[in-house]
């Protein structure tokens, strides 16, 4: 349930709002739920809400142990 | 879309299938609760029941707010709606949702009532600013992770001393949900519905974090991965849940490593306390009534509070006889094992709560999932 | 509008406000104000010799053939959008609908049903967006009606168009002729014109750059019928978007399809915003798209000739029909799943979940 995105924050405005950017789409969001938030960190966007961090690095790691599954599988069944 | 299209690769899909298929042990069924309509929705439209091996047996839950709410719940709105001075706003989802007498907010606005969609509750304060005259109500419906925003609007409004704003609130509680369905008797004590393990909701979790699942693997002992509605995401959670079953552990591991801590957003989850307190009983369509299920405004904010406003009073609503919803949520029944499935009850004209938004179980099988069944039965 | 347009200004004193001027009641009476409006705007915009004859109905001459006639009526909020507006839209869709027969559209009619108090300046660049639609299609409004009504019964202005057209000797194309093992083609990226729409409306609160792809389709298709006569069907995906057409399609062919989710062309930005609104793109409405369908032997050429008008540099084959008595629509997922694409069950809501 409850659909939210992830979404690099392009500009900081005033009274803990913010411009997200994906993909040439901009919209204005509230920074009211999360702290310290800068230029270029990626946001989970939740109805109009920043609602959490996104960390880039965790992300990384997620997708290596993503493509090390599917490889090793691969190889299993090759040999 | 960064963050988004890694998670929805092909080519690493179809190799995690495979690994899945070389782990799950074929002597036995891997039957998994994904508790979210977000999993459910991610599990249909990118078709991962295709690739997931036969023993794997996916259970929709009750995850979705709209799916949720008692028609008893609407109908309180509906009548709101229908008062002199009061401009109803709710979320897109909310529009189509049958009340009593088949009546939606999407009739009564065709009747005249002056209801608005928000993408955003400080969309609905921005509109009570707009309309001195009028009386703006929030209708507030969604989970942990739709809370804190209606929370921010109560203080700001507060704030701000707008005399013209109140809140329904709605807002329900997911691990309560859980634990209900695991006490239910059909899950407990008949074990008619073996459910071995969870998937956990991805954006509540950003919000209450992986904590408050550990009862849950502890008390009930069934494993539990909050995982993220990317179709990967889901992959990986599945091919988690199937590591764990085998080797006998019921521990809750977090897949969304990337959005989720133990803890959550504190800051959020600071404020959602601020505004809101336990409901001590709350009914929940599927479920029946669940005690601590349901948050409401606390007394501070008695002044937006849309109940003590306007003296609504909650009077249960009758379900379709024949609805087989409850049943579906505690994953007891399929939706194809509803006889009005299909049938009288269709997207267009839905006879029960799994059938109402795209994500509910019943919905999602009959726009995503109907060629298998077709398939089969041919 | 049928009426002369070379009169005097003087007959009317002074000339229409195009600046400040709003619609009032009386021009849509039938009296002076009316035949003001009438020669002033509509037969000045739109001027061609059958509307300057002035009479209530337009004799027209047509090439020998069958001719093919559609009416459409046109609702939308907001009345401009980036890309068009509902002028132009109406010149468009309605040719569009008429094109779909393979027929060269030839003539249309305007009905105009326009709100007191609406603004002369925005009914002006309406009405002159639809002259400039029309010309460049080589299409003449012919005849045209304006009401007005009460404030407050309309939402700006309506407009209904119908259009007729000839259609070329031989040629047979109808939605019920789709075979198994036919391809489905389409001209380009989905969802562009209901991203463009949705992006002024303002309670969405977003930006993005996408324009309408509001387009006179009937020059992209006397190319594809030229290229390959043995095209089965066309069909605009307008409201509803490809997934409504492609069901309406496998419903009167009595067949189903696939289609490959890979294929089908998008731009990021449309996705996107489907993404943020919770909107599946293929629900997402077209102005200036259409599908075929076409025996697979002649699926390649058809996609090179297209590929070389303006109006078809994104084409592609999408899809293919298969023999199903459900008539269902599965596509492949990119993800490597499958899935029924199902009709709407009703308009597409931005969702939080
Ligand atoms: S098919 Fe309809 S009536 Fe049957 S359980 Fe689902 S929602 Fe209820
Ligand atoms: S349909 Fe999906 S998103 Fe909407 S409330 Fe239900 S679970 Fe949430």
């Amino acid at each position: 349930m409850c659909l939210a995105i992830p979404a690099r924050v392009s500009q900081m405005l005033d009274d803990d709002r913010a411009i997200i950017e994906i993909d040439g789409v901009q919209k204005e969001i509230s920074l009211a739920l999360v702290d310290d938030v800068a230029i270029g960190d990626f946001v989970i966007v939740h109805v109009g809400y920043a609602l959490g961090r996104l960390d880039p690095a965790e992300a990384e790691k997620t997708l290596e142990l993503l493509n090390a599954i599917s490889q090793t599988s691969s190889e299993t069944v090759a040999s | 879309m960064k963050y988004i299209d890694e998670f929805r690769d092909g080519v690493t899909a179809c190799g995690v299938a495979k690994q899945m298929t070389l782990e799950a042990k074929p002597d036995r069924k891997y039957n998994l609760m994904e508790f979210c309509g977000g999993h459910t929705h991610a599990i249909y439209r990118y078709g991962v029941r295709d690739l997931l091996p036969d023993n794997v047996n996916m259970i929709h839950g009750p995850g979705c707010p709209v799916c949720v709410l008692p028609i008893g719940r609407l109908d309180m709105a509906l009548c709101l709606a229908d008062r002199d001075g009061v401009t109803l706003c709710t979320y897109g989802d909310m529009l189509r949702v049958p009340g009593s007498e088949g009546r939606s907010l999407l009739k009564a606005k065709a009747e005249g009532a002056d209801i608005r969609m928000v993408y955003s509750a400080a969309d609905a304060l921005k509109l009570a600013h707009q309309l001195p005259d009028r009386q703006v109500v929030f209708f507030a419906i969604g989970f942990e992770t739709t809370t804190p925003p209606t929370a921010v609007a109560i203080q700001s409004a507060q704030a701000q001393g707008l005399e013209n704003f109140t809140v329904f609130c709605n807002h329900v509680l997911t691990p309560s949900a859980i634990a209900n369905i695991l006490e239910s008797p059909d899950v407990r004590e008949l074990g008619t519905v073996p459910i071995d393990g969870f998937l956990g909701p991805a954006h509540v979790s950003v919000v209450i974090g992986s904590q408050p699942y550990e009862f849950f693997a502890r008390e009930y002992h069934k494993p539990v991965i909050i995982s993220g509605f990317e179709p990967l995401d889901v992959m990986q959670s599945i091919l988690m849940l199937i590591r764990q079953l085998n080797s006998g552990r019921a521990e809750v591991e977090n897949q969304y490593i990337r959005a989720v801590s133990r803890h959550g957003n504190i800051k959020a989850k600071r404020i959602v306390a601020d505004v809101f307190e336990l409901r001590r009983q709350f009914e929940w369509r599927g479920l029946g009534v669940v005690p601590y299920s349901a948050l409401r405004i606390k007394d501070r904010f008695l002044k937006f509070n849309a109940e003590a406003r306007f003296n609504l009073n909650y009077t249960p609503a009758k379900e379709h006889n024949g609805c087989q919803c409850g049943a579906i949520l505690r994953g007891v029944l399929q939706p194809i094992d509803c006889k009005l499935f299909a049938t009288t009850c269709t997207p267009e004209t839905p006879m029960g709560s799994c059938m109402v938004s795209s994500e509910g179980a019943c919905a999602a099988h009959y726009i995503y999932g109907r060629y298998q069944d077709e398939a089969e039965t041919a | 509008m049928s009426a002369p347009q070379v009169r005097t200004k003087r007959e009317f004193g002074r000339p229409l406000n195009f600046k400040r001027g709003v619609i009032e009641l009386s021009h849509g009476s039938g009296g002076r104000a009316m035949t003001q409006l009438i020669d002033e705007l509509f037969a000045k915009s739109l001027a061609n010799p059958w509307l300057e004859q002035g009479n209530d109905q337009a004799c027209l001459e047509l090439p020998a053939g069958r001719v093919a006639m559609t009416t459409d009526s046109y609702v939308i909020s907001p009345l401009f959008f980036p890309g068009g507006d509902i002028g132009s839209l109406a010149v468009h869709g309605t040719i569009n609908d008429i094109a779909m027969s393979g027929a060269r559209p030839l003539h249309l009619s305007a009905g105009f049903i326009i709100e007191a108090g609406f603004p002369l300046s925005d009914l002006k660049q309406i009405v002159e967006s639809m002259a400039h639609a029309a010309r460049a299609a080589e299409v003449a409004v012919v005849t045209g009606d304006t009401k007005v009504v009460e404030r407050g019964k309309a939402d700006g202005v309506f407009i209904n168009t119908t259009g007729i057209g000839v259609i070329p000797e031989g040629l047979h194309l109808s939605g019920d002729l789709a075979q198994p093992g036919d391809c489905i083609l389409i001209n380009g990226t989905i969802g562009d014109h209901g991203v463009a729409v949705m992006s002024e409306r303002t309670e969405l609160d977003f930006e993005v750059s996408v324009v309408s792809d509001s387009a006179a389709l009937h020059d992209l298709v006397r190319v594809m019928v030229a290229t390959a006569p043995q095209i089965r069907c066309l069909r605009d995906p307008t409201r509803g978007g490809v997934a409504t057409t492609l069901n309406e399609l496998a419903r009167q062919s009595n067949v189903g399809m696939v289609i490959q989710e890979a294929a089908i062309p998008i731009r990021p930005e449309v996705s996107a915003v489907c993404e943020l609104l919770g909107l599946d793109p293929l629900y997402v409405a077209n102005e200036g798209k259409l599908i075929a369908v076409c025996p697979p032997q002649h699926a390649q050429s058809l996609v090179d000739a297209m590929k070389d008008h303006p109006l078809g540099r994104k084409s592609a084959v999408i899809g293919e029909v298969a023999a199903d008595p459900h008539h269902f629509v599965r596509m492949q997922t990119a993800f490597g799943g499958s899935r029924v694409v199902d009709w709407l069950s009703s308009e597409q809501l931005p969702r939080i979940c």
